[in-house]
């Protein structure tokens, strides 16, 4: 199994910050599985990403992807082997969601490439897949939550990427479109056997659809492995600094025993 | 109805046994194209039109058969010299500097994800008339014909960096009102600098130094046409040739780098050649407002924000809507002259208010 991303001992540190946002961070990513990444707000796994996409660069430590330091990589090369969807972006203009899908073939069409039957039917596809194409036509500035976070799955897609990585994909979803998000990316990794890497606060659903779990806090990795291995009440009441219960998802299906997290009304004074 | 005939070919070539996926969006960006093509292409309309308009008004009525006898080398030479020496270097400058602020205008609206931002309002004009003024009051003009535009340039420049340092650009988006603050504050003391330094100047540098502040094409000329011509039109390409890398940052400078886009240095790229065209439009004629804001704004509402479509049309329209504005200038209140900062400050005023009502409240 070749990996995609491995992470060595990584150190970030903000400018003008007295202590580092992360601290010997080791990660690897293998092909075809679904990552999460775990961690209370402000534990770094924004940070994690940016420094494992070239956005920032490593204080110290070593980054590289397929084999290749991350610094070296072209932006356009590997812009066609990774797509990422970041938390929020600004709609600032009322484009049509197929002009934001799009522009996901622009590492594969250059700045003054024309688009082929290639690009055409890469959009295409990913339309179809993320469930846009219906409404390809509308401006992305009257979608719902649901609607856009799909349209920007589609463009990520559309880079047809080996690796997908996601930020927080669902933050603002109702439980619907949470499940489908999630849903699109078991499918991804079991039919395209894309890899995915998603940082997100969704606890029970990472344990259900993640083969690997990382969990960070402050900066540190306090635990990885599966989900059976990371989800454990000591673990996770001491990273979340809250009582919680782990008990096994009653099923039906392929989801039944996996660990699941049920916080619990603190004793009284805790809180 | 676009969107009807894309469907009936659809039906059609599905009757006919081809796949919806193959050949759907082929038809789809044909139809695409074509909508764009036949867009600038009415536009281009448009702008020959107003020209031809404001070739036949003013003081002096020129009929167009004067105007083509002119062309062709037969005419009175007193209509010839109204033609030749007055309106048609006033047209050619007039259109230039539409286009170059129109296309700025669009350019900035992108790079600060913002559809208010515009050269004028950002406060970049103003600081690419105190350059102008400085140059002049400072004797450079006489020395090089590039002091002036060089100057204005820097002025220019310097103006971008104030207001970005000021509305702090460090993260994500920039907030609109803080923006806009900038802007407007930062343009006030350009202006209050400007009337500062002109009031060292003599009385004809005084003269011609107000006309930076309110903007006007009277003082053009085939030579001042031409040189902003050779600024504006090379510059108005390159900016077409990055219109798909735009297009992305358009939707975030985060996006814009994962997609592959070299984010700092097209940022760079696109900040010096706007101030490059703003620095040559207002040392020819002026910081005259409005006009990078009205015209996208348009141009988006007939059709959509795609830059491969946007610059080229904003370049026309912009023309077209800086020539005709003049036009009027020069002719309501004949046989004086309106600056036309006052006219298109007049349309241009009216829409950015809309457009702010429009924007749920300033967010």
């Amino acid at each position: 199994m070749t990996c995609q991303f491995e992470l060595k001992g990584v150190t970030y540190s903000y400018p003008g910050a007295d202590r580092n946002a992360l601290h010997r961070v080791d990660l690897s990513v293998g092909s075809g599985s679904l990552h999460a990444l775990l961690g209370p707000n402000g534990s770094g796994k924004s940070t994690l990403l940016q420094v494992m996409l070239g956005e920032a660069r490593a204080s110290s430590g070593h980054v590289s992807f397929r084999g290749r330091p991350i610094v070296e990589w072209k932006r356009r090369e590997i812009a066609t082997q990774v797509a990422f969807v970041p938390q929020s972006e600004p709609l600032a203009f009322p484009l049509k969601v197929r002009e934001l899908v799009e522009m996901g073939r622009y590492p594969h069409i250059g700045t003054l490439g024309r688009a082929g039957p290639d690009d055409r039917r890469a959009v295409e596809e990913a339309m179809e897949v993320a469930g846009v194409a219906s409404f390809a036509a509308r401006p992305i500035t009257t979608l719902s939550g649901g609607e856009l976070q799909r349209t920007r799955i589609a463009r990520a897609l559309a880079q047809k990427p080996l690796t997908l990585v996601l930020d927080e994909p669902t933050a603002a979803l109702d439980l619907h479109f949470e499940m489908e998000t999630f849903e699109l990316m078991r499918r991804l990794t079991v039919d395209q056997s894309l890899t995915i890497v998603v940082a997100t606060h969704n606890l029970n659903l990472a344990a259900r659809y993640a083969s690997h779990v990382l969990l960070l806090a402050e900066g540190r990795v306090e635990a990885a492995g599966s989900p059976q291995d990371v989800f454990t009440k000591d673990t996770l009441e001491r990273v979340y600094r809250w009582p919680i219960a782990v008990l096994p998802h009653p099923g039906p299906g392929h989801d039944a025993g996996v660990p699941q997290v049920v916080p619990l009304t603190p004793p009284r004074g805790v809180a | 109805m676009p969107t009807c005939s894309i469907d009936l070919g659809q039906t059609w070539l599905r009757r006919l046994g081809y796949s919806r996926t193959h050949f759907t969006p082929a038809l789809a960006e044909m139809a695409r194209q074509t909508g764009a093509q036949l867009r600038l292409l009415a536009l281009f309309g448009l702008t020959l039109g107003v020209c031809a308009i404001a070739l036949v008004v003013g003081p002096v009525q020129v009929s167009l058969g004067d105007v083509l006898l002119v062309f062709r080398g037969r005419a009175d030479p007193t209509v010839y010299t109204i033609v030749m020496s007055l309106r048609v270097p006033r047209i050619a400058l007039a259109a230039s500097v539409g286009a170059g602020l129109a296309v700025s205008g669009a350019v900035f609206q992108a790079l600060l994800r913002n559809p208010l931002a515009e050269p004028y309002v950002l406060g970049v004009s103003s600081g690419a008339a105190v350059g102008a003024v400085a140059a002049m009051v400072l004797g450079l003009t006489a020395t090089s014909i590039l002091a002036l535009p060089v100057a204005a340039f820097l002025g220019a420049v310097l103006a971008i960096v104030l207001v970005l340092a000021m509305s702090g650009t460090a993260g994500r988006g920039l907030d609109t009102r803080v923006l806009l603050l900038s802007g407007v504050v930062i343009g006030a003391f350009f202006n209050a600098t400007v009337l500062l330094i002109i009031n060292f100047a003599d009385a004809d540098t005084f003269r011609a130094a107000m006309l930076w502040i309110m903007g006007s094409f009277a003082g053009a000329s085939r030579e001042s046409a031409f040189t902003l011509l050779l600024y504006v039109g090379p510059a108005l390409l390159l900016l077409m040739v990055v219109a798909r890398p735009l297009n992305l940052l358009s939707v975030g400078e985060q996006s814009a780098f994962h997609l592959g886009v070299d984010v700092w240095r097209l940022k760079i790229f696109l900040y010096v050649v706007t101030s490059l065209i703003v620095g040559a439009c207002v040392a020819g004629a002026g910081a005259i407002g409005f006009v990078g804001l009205v015209v996208p704004h348009a141009l988006r509402l007939i059709g959509g924000s795609d830059h491969r479509w946007l610059l080229p049309g904003c370049a026309m329209a912009g023309a077209a809507f800086m020539v005709g504005a003049d036009a009027i200038a020069r002719t309501v209140v004949a046989p004086a002259e309106l600056p036309v900062g006052v006219v298109t400050a007049l349309i241009g005023v009216p829409v950015f208010l809309w457009l702010l009502r429009t924007r749920d409240g300033l967010a």
